[in-house]
C-alpha cells in the first residue's frame, strides 16, 4: 500500500499539460506551486501491483521533464 | 482510525515534498495546499544518511514500533534539501528480507551448521592465531568496503596494522575510488574535492565525463535539472560512451570511442591555449608544469609493479606535447567531431561561465584512471576555474562511505589514517594514538585489492576476512579468483546481512548488523561525516561490523587497545580517530555535533565547515595574504600534467569484436545482495540484460528479450538482449549491468587496472557475441 510524493517538473511550456495528465491518472493527486512550474505529486496505491502499473505510466508521461522522490511509506496497515 | 492514519501519511507525504520544494526554488508557493493537522497514526522520524549511494542524501526515518516503516527526504540536509531517489525510499525495506543472516555459521565438513556467534568469534580468533605462526602475519588478510562506517574501518586498520603489524588491509573502495584519490595527490598532493554540491546551483555549465548520473547520482541529477529550469541558461553535456538516460535529458550528448577520453581532454586544453582562454594570472602564481612515464603497462600479470617518475616541464614543453592534440588529431583517435571538442573548450574556455564537470567510474575504471583524473583537472587549472562557486571539478563517490571510510580512514595497504606506512611520522602518530609499539607498524605496503586476490588463489593469504562487500560478484577475471577462495587450505570470513555468492565461499559467516542496526558514521563525496543512530533493533544475533573487530581483537590479546563499552565505544572510537586529523587542513566535527545536524564538512574549522578547499575566501588552511593555496604541494602550486592517450588493455579484434562495458542500473546498489529483496526494485528491475545497438542486433538476427551469449578470452555468460532499451551502446559495444548474481558479468571482465591506482578496468575489454 505504497504513499509516495514526488517533485515533477514540466517539460518547458507543458504545465497545463502535466497538471492534466496527472490529475487524470488513478491513485495521483496534485498540488501545483502557484508562481512556478512545479507540480507536487502524491500517488497512493492499493498494492505493489497497481505501484508497478502506475509507476510505468508515469515514465511515459510526455509533458512530464523529470519526477524526482521526497517521501515514501509502504507498510502493511 | 484506518483511514484517519492513511490521511495523515498523504498529508506527511505532501509536505515532504513542499518542503523540498521550498529549499529547491526558493519562494515557491502552494496556495491550494491545506495541512492536515492533528490526525492519529503517528510515527518518530529520526535522521540518517542514506544506506546506498555516495551522494549521501539525509533521509528520515518513520519508526513504528520497532520497525522502520517509511522514509522521507530530509529537508535539513543541503545535500538533497529533501529529495530521495527510488532506491532511497526503499531503503528500509532492504533491512526486512526474509532470508536475512540471523545467526553465525560455520562450515563442518561440507555444511554450514548455526552456532553461537561467541563460538564463531573464538574460531576467527584462533584460526588468526595458526595462520600467523605457520605461514606469518602476511598470509592474514582483511578486505573491507565503501559501505564500511567510518568506525568498521578504523578499528579493521587498528587491528591489522597497529596490533597484527599486517599491511593487508584493502577495501572495494579501490574498485571504485583508488584512480580519483590518485588524481587527487598527483595534482594537488590531497584527497578530495575542493568543491561542493553547493556548486550545482551556481554552475552555468555542466560537463559529465563519462558519468549516467541520471540513474547512479539521481537526486544530484535533479538538482542540475532544476537548476538549469530555475536560471534557463544552463547548458549540460553529457560526455559517453554510450547513450543513457542522461543523454535523453541533456542540452547536448557526445560519444566518444573508449579510453579516447584522454585524447579529448589534452585538445579541449589545446584550444584553450590556442584560443588565449588561458587564465594567465592563476596558471602563473598556482601551478607548475610535469610529465611522468609512457607506456606504463596494464597489470595484468602476477607481481606487476611501477612507480611513476614525474619530471617538470615548461609550459612551451607542455604546448609542444599538446600538438599532438589538435582537434582535428583527436577526432581521429576519438571519434569525437573537432566541432564538438572545440565547442567543449570553449564552454570551458569562456570567462563569463561558470563550469563544473562531473566524473565517477567512466574516468575512474580505467586503465589509465589517474591520468584522465589529471587530465580533467587541467582544464580547470589552465582556466582557473578551480575552487570557486560554480567552478568544480567534482569526483563523484558510487558509496556511501568510499571517502568517509576507506579514504579518510584510509583503510588501503599503504595507507594510515593520516597519511601512508612508508613515512615514519605517521607511522610514529599512529603508534601513539593506537597505543602500540612503532616497530608494529610495516613501512612496506604489501597487496592492492587485485593482487591480494592473486595472493589468495598463489596461497601467499591462507585467511581472509571480508566485510559488508560481495566480491565473488565483483572481481574482474572473476572466475581466477573463486576458485583461489575455495582452494582446500584458505580460510575465508564473511560478515554480511545476506547471502550472497561470497557468503557461498565462506568457512564462517558471520551475521551482521545492518545500516540503521547499529550505530555509526558515513562519509559522503563532498566531505560531509553524516552520523546516525541505532533506530531499530537488528534481528537474531546480528552484531555491528565494528563490534565484531573488537571481539576478535580482544580475543587475540589486544583488550588495551579495544578497551570500550557497548553503550559508547562508536564516540570513543571517533574521538580518537578526530585526533589523526587534528589540523585545519582536515579537522572534523566532534560527536556532539554530528549527533544534532544532517551531516557535517570537514575541514570544520573553529565552529565552520569548509565548503571551497583551497580559496583563501572560504578555506582557513590557505596561507594568509594567499587568494589560492594549494597546499597538499610543497609550494602550495597544482600540477599540471602532460598525459598521452594510450589505449586499453584489451580491443576489440578479429575474434573478439564488441567492447564490453559494464555497470549499474537505478534500482540495485551494486550486486543487488539488498535491493534485490526489496519487491519493488526487484519487479522494477528482475534480471540484467546485455544492451546492444540495434544494428548489431539486427546483423546478428536478435530482437529484444532473444538470449545471446557474451564471450570473451576468459568466461561466457548468456542473457537477454536489450535492444533500444533504457540505455543504447553504439555499434561495436555492449552493455552489461552487474547487479544480478545469475550473471556473473565479471567472469569476462579483465582484471587489467591503471598502474598508479591499482584500480581495475570494468569498461573496457573484448568479447564476442552469439545469438543462442
Ligand atoms: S541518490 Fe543515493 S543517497 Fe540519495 S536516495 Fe538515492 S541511493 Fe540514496
Amino acid at each position: 500500500m505504497p504513499i509516495l510524493s514526488y517533485l515533477a517538473l514540466p517539460r518547458d511550456g507543458a504545465m497545463d499539460q502535466l497538471c492534466a495528465d496527472l490529475s487524470g491518472m488513478e491513485y495521483c493527486e496534485i498540488i501545483p506551486a502557484d508562481n512556478q512550474e512545479v507540480v507536487v505529486l502524491v500517488t497512493d496505491t492499493p498494492d505493489d501491483k497497481s505501484e508497478k502499473t502506475l509507476q510505468e505510466t508515469l515514465k511515459k508521461i510526455p509533458s512530464l521533464q523529470s519526477l524526482s522522490m521526497t517521501f515514501g511509506h509502504n507498510a502493511e496497515e | 482510525m484506518k483511514l484517519d492514519r492513511r490521511s495523515f501519511i498523504k498529508s506527511a507525504a505532501a509536505g515532504s515534498a513542499i518542503a523540498a520544494a521550498g529549499s529547491i526554488f526558493p519562494g515557491i508557493s502552494f496556495a491550494d495546499w491545506k495541512k492536515q493537522e492533528g490526525a492519529s497514526g503517528q510515527l518518530i522520524w529520526k535522521k540518517a544518511p542514506c544506506r546506498f549511494c555516495g551522494t549521501g542524501c539525509g533521509v528520515l526515518v518513520g519508526v513504528s514500533g520497532d520497525r522502520a516503516v517509511a522514509v522521507k527526504g530530509d529537508p535539513n540536509c543541503s545535500v538533497n534539501k529533501g529529495l530521495c531517489c527510488v532506491k532511497g525510499f526503499h531503503v528500509v525495506q532492504a533491512l526486512y528480507g526474509k532470508d536475512r543472516i540471523r545467526t553465525a555459521k560455520v562450515r563442518k565438513g561440507n555444511k554450514m551448521v548455526e552456532v553461537p556467534i561467541s563460538e564463531a568469534l573464538d574460531l576467527i580468533a584462533s584460526k588468526i592465531q595458526e595462520t600467523i605462526s605457520q605461514t606469518g602475519k602476511d598470509s592474514v588478510a582483511m578486505y573491507g568496503s565503501g559501505q564500511w562506517t567510518i568506525p568498521d574501518g578504523y578499528v579493521a586498520s587498528k587491528l591489522f596494522k597497529g596490533c597484527l603489524g599486517t599491511n593487508n588491509l584493502e577495501a572495494n573502495a579501490r574498485l571504485c575510488m583508488a584512480s580519483a584519490v590518485t588524481g587527487f595527490m598527483t595534482s594537488f598532493g590531497i584527497d578530495e574535492p575542493m568543491g561542493c554540491y553547493e556548486d550545482i546551483e551556481h554552475a552555468d555549465v555542466f560537463v559529465t565525463w563519462g558519468n549516467n548520473m541520471a540513474e547512479m547520482h539521481p537526486v544530484l541529477f535533479s538538482r542540475m535539472l532544476a537548476s538549469r529550469k530555475r536560471k534557463g541558461n544552463v547548458t549540460i553535456i553529457d560526455l559517453a560512451t554510450r547513450s543513457t538516460r542522461s543523454s535523453q535529458a541533456s542540452d547536448k550528448s557526445i560519444l566518444f570511442k573508449p579510453s579516447t577520453d584522454l585524447a579529448v581532454a589534452n585538445a579541449i586544453c589545446y584550444e584553450i591555449i590556442r584560443n588565449d582562454w588561458v587564465n594567465w594570472d592563476f596558471v602563473n602564481k598556482h601551478t607548475t608544469f610535469h610529465k611522468g612515464k609512457t607506456n606504463i603497462g596494464y597489470g595484468t600479470e602476477d607481481h606487476f609493479k611501477f612507480k611513476d617518475a614525474p619530471q617538470g616541464i615548461t609550459f612551451e614543453e607542455y604546448k609542444k606535447f599538446l600538438e599532438d592534440y589538435t582537434p582535428e588529431k583527436a577526432e581521429r583517435i576519438s571519434g569525437v567531431s573537432a566541432m564538438d571538442i572545440k565547442y567543449l573548450a570553449s564552454l570551458y574556455g569562456d570567462p563569463t561561465k561558470k563550469v563544473t564537470s562531473f566524473w565517477c567510474m567512466g574516468m575512474n575504471q580505467h586503465v589509465r584512471g589517474t591520468w584522465i583524473n589529471n587530465l580533467v583537472y587541467n582544464i580547470h587549472l589552465l582556466t582557473g576555474k578551480i575552487s570557486t562557486p560554480g567552478n568544480s571539478p567534482f569526483s563523484l563517490t558510487g558509496q556511501p562511505s568510499a571517502c568517509g571510510t576507506v579514504r579518510e580512514v584510509g583503510t588501503l595497504t599503504h595507507k594510515l589514517p593520516h597519511g601512508v606506512v612508508m613515512k615514519e611520522e605517521h607511522r610514529k602518530m599512529a603508534a601513539e594514538i593506537w597505543d602500540v609499539p612503532l616497530a608494529n607498524i610495516d613501512p612496506k605496503p604489501t597487496y592492492h585489492t587485485v593482487e591480494m586476490f592473486r595472493a589468495l588463489d598463489r596461497g601467499d593469504i591462507r585467511f581472509m576476512w571480508i566485510q559488508v562487500t560481495n566480491p565473488m560478484i565483483t572481481m574482474p577475471n572473476l572466475n581466477r579468483y573463486r576458485k583461489g577462495a575455495l582452494k582446500d587450505d584458505r580460510f575465508i570470513v564473511v560478515s554480511d546481512v545476506y547471502p550472497t555468492p561470497t557468503t557461498d565461499v565462506a568457512d564462517v559467516i558471520l551475521p551482521a548488523a545492518m545500516w540503521i542496526e547499529q550505530e555509526g558514521m558515513y562519509g559522503n563525496s563532498e566531505r560531509r561525516t553524516q552520523h546516525f543512530e541505532q533506530i531499530v533493533p537488528g534481528p537474531g544475533e546480528t552484531m555491528s561490523d565494528t563490534w565484531q573487530i573488537i571481539e576478535v581483537a580482544r580475543r587475540l590479546g589486544f583488550e588495551k587497545q579495544f578497551p570500550w563499552s557497548e553503550d559508547e565505544y562508536i564516540e570513543k572510537i571517533w574521538e580518537e580517530y578526530r585526533r589523526f586529523h587534528d589540523s585545519p587542513k582536515h579537522n572534523m566535527a566532534p560527536y556532539s555535533l554530528l549527533k544534532k545536524r544532517s551531516g557535517v564538512q570537514w575541514p570544520f574549522v573553529n565552529g565552520k565547515e569548509t565548503r571551497w578547499r583551497f580559496n583563501a575566501k572560504y578555506d582557513p588552511a590557505c596561507k594568509p595574504g594567499s587568494d589560492f593555496d594549494f597546499y597538499g604541494k610543497k609550494d602550495g602550486k597544482a600540477w599540471i600534467w602532460a598525459r598521452p592517450y594510450e589505449p586499453a588493455a584489451e580491443s576489440p579484434d578479429d575474434e573478439y569484436n564488441f567492447w564490453l562495458n559494464t555497470g549499474r542500473v537505478i534500482e540495485h546498489w551494486h550486486t543487488g545482495s539488498m535491493t534485490r529483496r526489496v519487491p519493488v526494485l526487484h519487479r522494477a528491475m528482475p534480471e540484467s540484460y546485455v544492451e546492444i545497438n540495434p544494428e548489431d542486433a539486427m546483423n546478428l538476427g536478435v530482437v529484444n528479450g532473444e538470449l545471446v551469449k557474451i564471450i570473451s578470452r576468459r568466461g561466457s555468460v548468456t542473457m537477454k538482449a536489450s535492444i533500444n532499451g533504457r540505455g543504447v551502446p553504439p555499434r561495436g559495444m555492449v552493455f552489461v549491468p552487474f547487479f544480478d548474481e545469475s550473471y556473473k558479468i565479471n567472469e569476462v571482465t579483465l582484471d587489467a587496472f591503471c598502474p598508479i591506482s591499482k584500480q581495475p578496468d570494468y569498461k573496457k575489454c573484448a568479447v564476442r557475441l552469439e545469438k543462442v
